[in-house]
């Protein structure tokens, strides 16, 4: 059987970062399993522009950020296989993989970094009833068809979420020729960025529908017309009732980790999260296994993909030169008052580097509030902030010097902040 | 003196800015909570500009049907369907790299259109 | 000149099976289909249950065809290559007040010939089933109940037809049918085919085919049923097909594995005016859930992965209705096939072949073939077996869906079956393409992409979710900008 020391399992932009995070920590056996037929993933589809920002200090379009990438990588010889899906992944680290030219084939890994990313909810998962006509896409599957095939899927546009996915298409969509009648919103605020709203929608007038859904889809063939109505406090309003006609819907609501191949390894997924739950090192449950970008939760900046993703790669060198033995002494990393979830959700103080980044989401709207931490039950840092959503992934740095000198059994993050009423 | 609403793109507070014109000059921006705010309302309300991006046929490459493009900086908001439109009748040719020119002076804009992949 | 011996219209379980039956014999068949595949009518979207048979009346046609078409089932789905288990059924009992009705459908059961029944206890249920509701006290427990993929089993049917001889004409819609000398002109939407006789299995459409031909006016009345797909990671929370006793409350739904492994659960039951109504509604979706949840616990409802709606053809008089029409010799009515039509299927085939064997005392040919070769399904065979297609074809290392892990060379094979796929509906049916958690969101611009390339270069705004006006790609980019 072949053997690797370090396998990526996926080429997208978590997978390329982590990949080069490695490559500078000085490991050179790395292979990049990718099921495309190229590097970057998503990103090829994501031709609009606003990536890289916090990396490169300038506005990249998704093509260009994975250009970026996908080009060091083969500046450096880095091995990857395109075309290739691995079909399964044991607990011992023997990765099976199927592409046209090899067949099925198996790899013994040493250390692996998972990087598979997220997936759209589909219809079926939101429930929504009705008929079942062509012209109901996930937004994703939309942008394919537009930016890969230069192909439209539908002339006449409702989109249900509003997501950035959902703004971006809304505004694709337009310029290719389509009318989009309204993005719907189920919350009582877009998840989207503020910058999204106004120029992917507001730009070309097109109205958001916020507390509203879709309850129901009409067309035995293709899409005809959906039901719109309003949502109060979670309940749908029957009266409020109304039939929008066109003849596709778009659906921007979540992604989900893409987290099947670490689940038939044994690999612990957080509830919360849906990706795996990762101690300071990024690394699962299992030795020498770590987790970056979406697979390991949902970000909304590229950017800070691959900041992790990069530092996850570093971890697998370390990993590679000296595997733990024996136990550490890891302690849960708590989400509190207005926390979701918070990555890591446990941490060794021994093997943390100075800092830390500990990325989390809140559960609603805060203003003017703080992002409390705490060593047991002793605060150790507090820090402002004007305002907080559920669409926006925070991110504070716990140093060492705050950590030491505590006996630390737990750290608690949580929120001092009132809800936003309006 | 006209006074236009406008939704600061700044960060997600989202502040609504109140801005008074007179004569095509800005006189004042309210509603902001911050110095970007202040900048934004200026530069969105007196010159709106976008960097538009899009997609052209390509030939010439059995994986790709269409290359991603944008032009190289933001163009007047006004323009944005004179660009796509003008972009309508342009196809590229393989191979082709990230800068490559595809569109020089899109709508008399004076910016240009360029690759934003590497194709070949 | 009548062309034909024999025409079935309606390509579903029934016409199918009947057709494979009567490929046995030297006849002219053909079969018309008004939908661009097989199998797009009440056969498409039930349970996929084929039933031990204690559901029916004693005595009745329904009974004996049900009980019949189960046993018949472990040899055809040899000889025809599709899965099909045994994994058995109960029917579960929610309170002591209901033990003499349980009772009472075991004594129907055994005199219906249904075989292995037995009444079993709370203790023994808990045993078969560890997430059986709380207060269940007794159950029927019938081992001869299996599930089969009512797809795969249409297209078998079909299929090994095909190779036996049978044509059939997809998008031939029946528009009317006129008694010639002889026989019958049918006219469809695709001309006019002569035939000397009709078998009408246009299942919620049969009323509508019999009324072109007889005085007797007949009736189907659409009785729909919404369903609840969940994911495969919950397709071991039952082992068995799971019913519930109906009560005074009314009927309950059942819970079962799907044989792909999925855990399907429903149906709702209701009778509607419009035959294409396979809309899902908010109320039946709730119905759906809240039923499933009194008798198995813990249910993961947050892993559904897709509702739909099926339309049984219920006739008024609850029975199959199998028979020569009295005013209209030559024409036979296969109408009302409800459930349990799809366990009855070849025993219908076997019953409608009889009649014509027996009436012009017809031989089997010699070159007759029963057995048919299923499609290469990656997820069905080893390793070795893998490596060894790859090889031939480096297609089938192509992974297009990976939810299901399908690959490009099982679509293209899909395409060019004897009954090929034509939309994306015939590729998911046929290969899981899309059948998963992502329903498709992933492969869909891939399947149709090869969808055109594989049909003689078909555009891909020419591809169809499932015939006629379903299309996917309204146009090209900019096409519409003025």
């Amino acid at each position: 059987m072949r053997k690797v020391r370090l396998v990526i399992i996926g080429g997208g932009p978590a997978g390329l970062a982590a990949v080069l995070g490695a490559k500078h920590a000085g490991e050179d056996d790395i292979l990049i399993l990718e099921r495309d037929k190229q590097l970057g993933g998503i990103l090829n589809q994501c031709i609009h522009n606003g990536f890289g920002l916090h990396t490169f200090h300038e506005e990249l379009t998704g093509p260009e950020y994975a250009a970026r990438f996908s080009c060091e990588i083969k500046n450096q010889n880095i091995l990857y296989s395109l075309n290739t899906m691995v079909t399964n992944i044991s607990k011992d680290k023997i990765i099976t993989a199927v592409n046209p030219s090899e067949g099925l084939f198996q790899i013994q890994a040493q250390a692996i970094i998972l990087a598979m990313g997220c997936t759209e909810r589909p219809r079926g998962a939101l429930n929504i009833p009705g008929t079942r006509p062509a012209g109901i896409y996930t937004a994703g599957t939309a942008q394919k068809f537009v930016n890969v095939y230069g192909l439209m899927p539908g002339k006449e546009v409702v989109i249900l979420g509003s997501g950035d996915i959902g703004l971006i298409m809304a505004r694709r969509m337009t310029l290719e020729g389509a009318k989009v009648k309204m993005v719907v919103e189920k919350m009582p605020y877009s998840s989207g960025l503020k910058r999204n709203i106004v120029q992917c929608l507001e730009d070309f007038e097109i109205p958001l529908k916020l507390s509203h859904t879709v309850v129901d889809i009409e067309g035995n063939r293709r899409l005809e017309a959906v039901w719109i109505a309003q949502v109060k406090e979670g309940r749908i309003l029957p009266e409020t009732r109304e039939r929008i006609s066109c003849d596709t819907l778009l659906l921007s609501c979540g992604l989900i980790p893409e987290n099947e191949l670490s689940a038939m390894m044994g690999i612990e997924l957080s509830d919360q999260t849906k990706g795996p739950k990762v101690n300071e090192s990024l690394e699962t449950n299992i030795p020498g296994v770590f987790a970056c970008g979406n697979v390991l939760h949902v970000h909304d900046l590229v950017d800070f993909v691959s900041q992790e993703a990069s530092m996850a790669g570093r971890k697998a060198v370390e990993y590679l030169r000296e595997p733990k033995s024996g136990q550490k002494h890891e302690v849960p990393v708590e989400a509190g008052n207005g926390v979701r979830y918070t990555v890591p959700s446990r941490m060794c103080l021994e093997a943390m580097e100075s800092s830390l980044p500990v990325r989390f989401r809140v559960d609603q709207i805060y203003k003017d509030g703080f992002f409390c931490v705490y060593g047991n039950d002793q605060r150790i840092m507090r820090r402002p902030f004007r305002i907080a959503t559920p669409g926006e992934m925070v991110q504070i740095l716990l140093t060492k010097k705050q950590l030491e000198g505590i006996d630390l059994q737990r750290i608690r993050i949580e929120l001092e902040a009132k809800i936003n009423e309006n | 003196m006209k006074t236009k609403e406008l939704t600061c793109i700044g960060c997600p507070m989202g502040c609504v800015l109140t801005v008074q014109i007179n004569q095509g000059k800005v006189q004042s921006v309210h509603g902001n909570s911050c110095l970007n705010g202040d900048r934004y309302a200026r530069q969105e309300v007196c010159a709106p500009a976008r960097i538009l991006t899009t997609t052209v046929p390509l030939a010439g490459d059995d994986n790709h049907l269409m290359l991603s493009v944008k032009t190289r900086n933001p163009i007047p908001k006004n323009k944005i369907f004179a660009c796509i439109q003008e972009l309508k009748k342009v196809q590229v040719k393989a191979p082709v790299h990230v800068g490559d020119l595809v569109l020089k002076n899109v709508a008399n804009t004076g910016v240009d259109v360029v690759s934003t992949q590497n194709i070949g | 000149m009548l062309n034909h011996d024999i025409v079935i219209i309606g390509a579903g379980v029934s016409g199918s099976a009947i057709a494979r039956e009567l490929s046995r014999y030297d006849l002219d068949i053909v079969v018309l289909e008004k939908q661009e595949d097989i199998c797009s009518g009440t056969s498409k979207a039930n349970s996929g249950i084929i039933h031990a048979g204690y559901d029916a009346p004693e005595g009745s046609l329904m009974a004996s065809l049900n009980v019949e078409g189960n046993a018949m089932m472990d040899s055809w789905s040899e000889e025809l290559d599709i899965p099909f288990q045994r994994i058995g059924s109960l029917v579960v009992c929610l309170e002591e007040e209901g033990m003499p009705f349980l009772e009472k459908l075991y004594q129907r059961g055994i005199k219906n010939g249904v075989p292995h029944l037995e009444i079993i206890d709370r203790q023994r249920l808990k045993q078969l089933e560890p997430h059986i509701a709380q207060d269940a006290v007794g159950a029927l427990y019938a081992p001869s109940a299996g599930i089969v993929c009512p797809f795969e089993l249409n297209l078998a049917m079909a299929e090994n037809a095909v190779q036996n001889g049978v044509r059939f004409l997809f998008d031939a819609e029946v528009l009317s049918i006129d008694k010639i000398d002889q026989g019958f002109c049918v006219l469809t939407s695709k001309g006019k085919v002569l035939t000397k006789h009709v078998i009408n299995a246009a299942g919620v459409h049969a009323d509508t085919i019999h009324n072109m031909v007889s005085m007797q006016k007949m009736e189907i009345i659409p009785r729909k049923g919404e369903y609840v797909l969940l994911d495969k990671k919950a397709g071991k929370h039952v082992r068995h097909t799971i019913f519930q006793l109906p009560t005074k409350m009314g009927k309950g739904v059942l819970v079962t594995p799907t044989i792909h492994g999925n855990l399907l659960v429903g149906p709702t039951s209701e009778d509607v005016q419009d035959k294409e109504a396979l809309n899902t509604t908010e109320k039946g979706l709730r119905d759906v859930i809240e039923k499933a949840k009194k008798t198995v616990q813990d249910l993961p409802m947050h892993m559904i992965i897709t509702s739909f709606a099926g339309l049984r053809a219920h006739h008024p008089a609850h029975e199959f209705i199998i028979e020569e029409v009295k005013d209209v010799p030559g024409f036979i009515d296969v109408a009302g096939i409800e459930s349990p039509g799809l366990s009855s299927c070849p025993a219908i085939g076997k019953k409608v072949a009889k009649w014509f064997q027996e009436k012009y005392d017809l031989v089997q040919k010699s070159d007759f073939q029963p057995r048919r070769k299923g499609l290469n399904h990656l997820y069905a065979i080893n390793s070795h077996q893998k490596n060894a297609l790859i090889q031939k074809d480096p297609r089938y290392g192509n992974i297009v869906c990976r939810c299901e892990m399908i690959s490009e060379g099982e679509i293209v094979e899909a395409i060019h079956r004897p009954i090929p796929a034509r939309s994306l509906d015939g590729v998911k049916r046929r290969v899981r393409a899309g059948m998963g958690r992502c329903q498709g969101g992933f492969c869909l611009p891939k399947v149709v992409e090869i969808l055109a390339r594989e049909q003689d270069g078909k555009t891909a705004k020419e591809i169809t979710k499932s015939g006629k006006n379903s299309y996917f790609i309204a146009g090209n980019n900019k096409e519409d900008l003025l």
